[in-house]
Parts: structure tokens; sequence; C-alpha cells
């Protein structure tokens, strides 16, 4: 089956280009130095260079023996993306979309970031290629993960607070969209999700599928099959998309992506766009699931992980969840707490709050399946960032 | 219902403020359309309030929050628009983004705006291909939508763009959001002069124009001058005192010239 998008990004209903005019011109722009990179040698060399010899890929795919002893049923694998430079996923997009703004000849690169994994794997990039860098963030976001923010500082990056909205990871998409409208001559939006206008959903998609790639030759290598289950956390769906695309032709291959339940059901509790009264709707240039009230506003999200807090999802989940080519679920944050806290114990990995949502699922799943089925768990980033929240909310009492 | 729009701009020095409906409240934000109206405004621009006003500078952002917080929606919008047109005959063009037209049902909300005696709609974050249903529909319904071009539009979209359009072409002025700039960028004048050689409709200038200086720059390239932060801001000051009426108009005295704008529309019921 084909899962590519249309000429215009839209798979089926979802996706598109929903912009300022202003905004139509650069895309169009973008759109052909993508196409133009994705076939050309020169371009797939000088990445690839960058994914081993700076990122440190390919990463680990890990027989987590101990966490599969303890829960009984499948064998686990953990894509180990946390061992990436940076501790996250998110520099593969980076490094791909650095090299496409140089071919471009932008000189000043603007991101948004939430948990702050994204912002510092941009701030990463620009620092390796001498480039500006500016990082918009939520300021809820700045005080749940100040230890990133000072990150970025050091890397040269400037991070501006987005005090608008929810403080969150929307808002700092808005103003970076902001930004780049203003700014568009000789600034380069690094997009860090399978998120907004076309084409980059298609594209950090792309750059991102190095994940899954890597984990099919390995799990062949080490399982002597395909997997039964991939497992990854949602928030935009970079991660999960990247784990998941090169599969998608394995029809024995089942996924599920994990949304973050948060403390509830209730609108403005949890940030599950795929929960129970689901609605489709247009954010951020992507037509896609997205959490609203009945006048059309955005929703206030909620989750423990800044990276999952966000509205809507990425287009191409929403058309591959209604195709029902994968399944979507969610865990609260009490139980991503307790999986970060599993996997510390068990097998010595941190994870990210977010990552530790697709611990979560795999906690519940694994023992409804058997010693002979395969599941691999996307961990997508490390946890050291999380510490001194979770012992905050630990202490606290959270639970 | 187009054609009003075509004609209330046909003579140029055109004035189109742009307002956030139900900004302070709804009683007020219907007086200041009159107000407006009655001062000369050519077409007025009723914006729908929304939470993720991506578009717009800090002014308009926050007069949307405003509104939201007040508890206005796209029906309550619809009812100051109906309202208005009942007191006024100017045109009336809604400025939203799209998700709260989705939400609301894009043939109901056609319906309803027809009612309301709208003449048009203009989605900033939809335009040409993404506005194809929308724009389908406004014409089944007899309004138009109205489209937006840009310094960084393409001739060969340009040319399409005008192809389709109705009402009148609505040119931003600078690339970046809404809100005041010091001084106006030729982008405008040579954006102006590129849609002219594409379509003989009405071209308002809009994005960044907050002067009686600039208005009048305006007016010598383009049919008309769309201001929008500037009174929105005047609105924000007046929170404290409530003397909104006398801001809006101590500002409308600044920035129009004495022998005001073209057009003037008869406005029932304005004091």
């Amino acid at each position: 089956m084909n899962f590519e998008p249309n000429n215009k990004g839209y798979w089926g209903e979802f996706g598109g280009r929903f912009v300022p005019e202003t905004l139509v011109a650069p895309l169009d722009e973008l759109s052909e130095a993508f196409l133009a990179s994705r076939d050309d040698p020169e371009f797939h060399s000088e990445l690839a260079g960058l994914l081993k010899d700076y990122s440190g890929r390919p990463t680990a795919l890990y027989f987590a023996e101990r966490l599969s002893n303890e829960l009984g049923g499948a064998r686990i694998y953990l894509k180990r993306e946390d061992l990436n430079h940076t501790g996250a996923h998110k520099i593969n997009n980076c490094l791909g979309q650095i090299l496409l703004a140089r071919r471009m000849g932008k000189t000043r690169i603007v991101a948004e970031t939430g948990a702050g994994q994204h912002g510092v794997a941009t701030a990463t990039v620009c620092a390796l290629f001498g480039l500006q860098c500016v990082v918009y963030m939520g300021s809820e976001d700045i005080r749940r993960q100040e230890l990133n923010v000072f990150r970025m500082q050091l890397l040269g990056a400037e991070v501006r607070a987005v005090d608008t909205g929810s403080r969150t990871l929307k808002d700092a998409i808005n103003e970076a969209l902001r930004d780049w409208v203003t700014n568009v001559a000789d600034t380069y939006y690094l997009l860090g999700s399978a998120l907004g206008p076309h084409p980059y959903p298609l594209m950090v998609r792309e750059f991102q599928s190095v994940i899954g790639r890597e984990a099919r030759q390995q799990i062949l290598e080490s399982a002597g099959k395909l997997p039964d289950l991939l497992v990854a956390c949602v928030g935009g769906g970079s991660n999960a998309i990247g784990l998941f695309h090169p599969f998608l032709n394995d029809a024995e291959v089942q996924m599920t992506g994990v949304e973050a339940g948060g403390r509830g059901a209730a609108l403005g509790e949890h940030a599950a766009r795929f929960a129970k009264g689901a609605a489709v709707g247009v954010l951020q240039g992507t037509r896609s699931y997205v959490l609203q009230d009945d006048d059309g506003n955005i929703a206030a999200t909620h989750s423990v992980s800044a990276g999952l807090d966000y509205a809507s999802v990425g287009p191409e989940h929403s058309y591959l969840r209604d195709i029902g080519r994968i399944k979507y679920d969610s865990v609260t944050d009490s139980e991503a707490l307790e999986a970060f806290q599993m996997l510390s114990r068990t097998e010595g990995i941190i994870p990210a709050l977010e990552s530790a949502h697709a611990v979560a699922f795999a906690v519940k799943a694994a023992p409804k399946m058997s010693r002979e089925q395969v599941m691999i768990v996307n961990v997508s980033g490390r946890g050291d960032k999380d510490v001194d929240a979770v012992r905050q909310l630990l202490n606290g009492g959270a639970k | 219902m187009s054609g009003r729009i075509t004609k209330s701009l046909a003579n140029g020095r055109g004035f189109i403020p742009f307002v956030t409906a139900g900004d302070p409240n709804d009683e007020v934000s219907l007086e200041i359309c009159k107000l407006l109206a009655n001062r000369g405004a050519s077409v007025i621009e009723l914006g729908v309030p929304f939470s993720d006003p991506m578009a717009d500078g800090v002014v308009i952002q926050r007069s949307s929050q405003r509104a939201i917080d007040n508890g206005v929606n796209l029906r309550r919008v619809l009812s100051i628009a109906e309202k208005l047109s009942s007191a006024s005959t100017v045109p009336i063009v809604l400025f939203s983004y799209l998700n709260p037209l989705l939400r609301f049902g894009v043939e109901e909300l056609c319906s309803a705006a027809r009612s309301a005696g709208i003449d048009g709609i203009l989605t900033v974050d939809a335009v040409d291909s993404e506005a194809e249903e929308l724009s389908r529909v406004l014409a089944k319904h007899e309004m138009s939508l109205i489209s937006l071009v840009s310094p960084t539009t393409s001739d060969a979209r340009l040319e399409n763009i005008c192809r389709n359009a109705r009402g009148f072409i609505y040119a931003v002025s600078k690339a970046g959001v809404t809100g005041a700039s010091g001084s106006l960028s030729g982008d405008a004048e040579k954006l102006t002069a590129k849609v002219r050689k594409f379509t003989d409709l009405p071209i308002a200038v809009g994005f960044g124009i907050s002067t009686r200086e600039q208005v009048e720059n305006v007016w010598k390239f383009a049919d008309a001058a769309v201001v929008g932060s500037a009174i929105v801001a005047e609105i924000e000051a007046a929170l404290a005192a409530g003397d909104t009426l006398a801001h809006v108009e101590a500002l409308i005295d600044q920035l129009l010239p004495l022998q005001k704008a073209a057009h003037t529309h008869k406005v029932e019921g304005s004091r």
C-alpha cells in the first residue's frame, strides 16, 4: 500500500497547508528544496555521515530481559533513541533540516520547543554550522524544563519566552510562525514534529524514518523475525511515525501510538486527541484531529510530559488511525510516572517522561502476549531533563 | 452581495476598519461599528475571535482573548452583524481563522451569515485551494470569499487568485503579522501595481496602517486602506474608563482627512 501524501500534502482528508498567504511562497520553496534533496545522493551521504559520526547512529536495539521477565509475556526490545547526541530522536530531524536550510542559503533559524529537546537539538545543529538560532518556548514549559533552557543558551541560542495562551508548545509554535512570517527572506523555520503545513509532516517523517529502518534490520538480526507490536508515544508524533513508517507494509506488525491521558477524561485534563469525542479541525497549518471546544477554539491540554502536551497531532497519524492501520491508546500521568521508575529500576535506563508513556503501555500490553511474541518500544529520549520534576511530583504525592 | 462591496469601494479613498466582534462587549462593539459606518467606513471587517490567531500581532491577540473570555462565539458575532446590517447599509466582511467556521459548519454558517446581512468572508489561514469549499458555498449564497495577496505571492499565483476573486482584493502591505509599523514599505505599492494587471476589482491595502499619513499614502495607489490594530488599541486603551466610543471617534478624527472618505453609509439608531 502507498502511504505517500498527494502533491498538496494530504493523506486522505488530513494535512494540507493552512497558512497566511505570505507563507505560501516560502513553503513552496521549502518543498522544492526538500524534493530535490530526496533525489540527491550527495545530500544523503552528507546526512548519513552526520548521523553516524556526530549523533552516534545507529542507535542500539536492546533486549530488555529483566523488564520482560518481570512483566511476563512478550519479549520487549527497546529502540534506544535516548542514546543519540543531545539525548533524543529530535536530532535526526534537525540534522536533515539544517542541511536543507544551508542549501537554501538561510542564515537565521527559528524553532519552537515543548520539553526543550527539539530546542536543544536545534541549538546544537546551529552551533555545529554557525547559524543564528532563536527558540520560542512557552513560559510554563520554561518553568518545567529549566535545565534545557540553560543548555540552549550554552549552545549559543536565544530562548524567547512565550506568555500567551496556555504558555506551552502550541503557543510557542504560534510565536515561531509569527517570527517566520515577519522574517521570511533570511529565516528558516525548523519545525520539530510531524506537524504543521505541507511539506513539514512529510519531511519530518522522512528524516525520522531512520529509526524504523534501523529497527527493522536490527530486530530481524536479533530476534530472527519481524516484531508483533511496535509502541511509541505520540505528541506531534515524529518519533512514532519514524519508527512505524518503515513497517507499514508489513501487515503482521501491529502498532500502537500512546497519547497523554493526563489526569482525567475531561477536556483540558489530557492531550489524547483520539479519545472519545475526537473532532477534526485545522490548527497551525494542518487539518487533523484537534482538541477544541464547541466554538472551535483550541482547548487547553494537560500532561505531566511537556513534549506530549499538544492539542493536535500529525496528520499522517490521523489518517493511519482512521484507516485502522495504527491503534492509538492513552496512559495517565501516574501510569507514566510508574513506568518511568520501573524502567529505571529494572534496566538502568531512565526514560524521558514522553517515552515513559510508551513504556507504560508496554507494561500493560506485554503480559497479555506470549513469550514468542516480540515488541519494540521506542525510548525516544532520555529522562535526565525530567529527574527534578519527577522528584518533586513523587515527593508531593502527585498520584 | 459581493456587488455591494465592489460598489462601496468603486470611487477610491476607501476606509475599511477592522474590529474584533464582542470586544469589549457585544453592545459596545455594535456601537463602534455603527460609529465607523457613520464616519465613512466603506466596508466593515468584523473579526471572529479565535484562541490561536497566528497571523496577528499582540494587540489583536489580546482583543481576541478578551472577546473569548466574554463568551463571544460565532453565533454572537452573527448577531452583532445582523443588528449592524439592519441599522446600516455598510457592507460587512467576516474576518476569521478557519477552525471556528469549520466547527460551526460551512453550510450552516453561510446560510446564517447571509441572513445576518454579511457580504463576504475572509479566512486568514485558508487561501486559494484550501478555501475552495468555503468559496463554493459562499458563492451559492451570493457572498464573496475575499482573497488576500502578499508581497511574497508569485505572479502565477496572483493571476489565479485574481481570476477567482470577488468583492475586493486584500493586499497585505508587508511580510509580517498585523499591527502598527512606523512607515509603509514600498512593497505595498509594488504589489498593488502587480495586482492591477490581473483584475479590475478594488484593491485594499492593510497590515500596519495606523496614521493619517499612511492612509493618504495608500489612497495614492490603492482603492482603500484597512485599519485594524490601531482601532483595537484604542478600544483597549478605553477599557478602564469605559469611554470607548470617544476614543474611537478621536482616532477617526486623526486618521481621516476632514473631507472624510468617499462614502458615508446611512446609519439608523446611531448616537
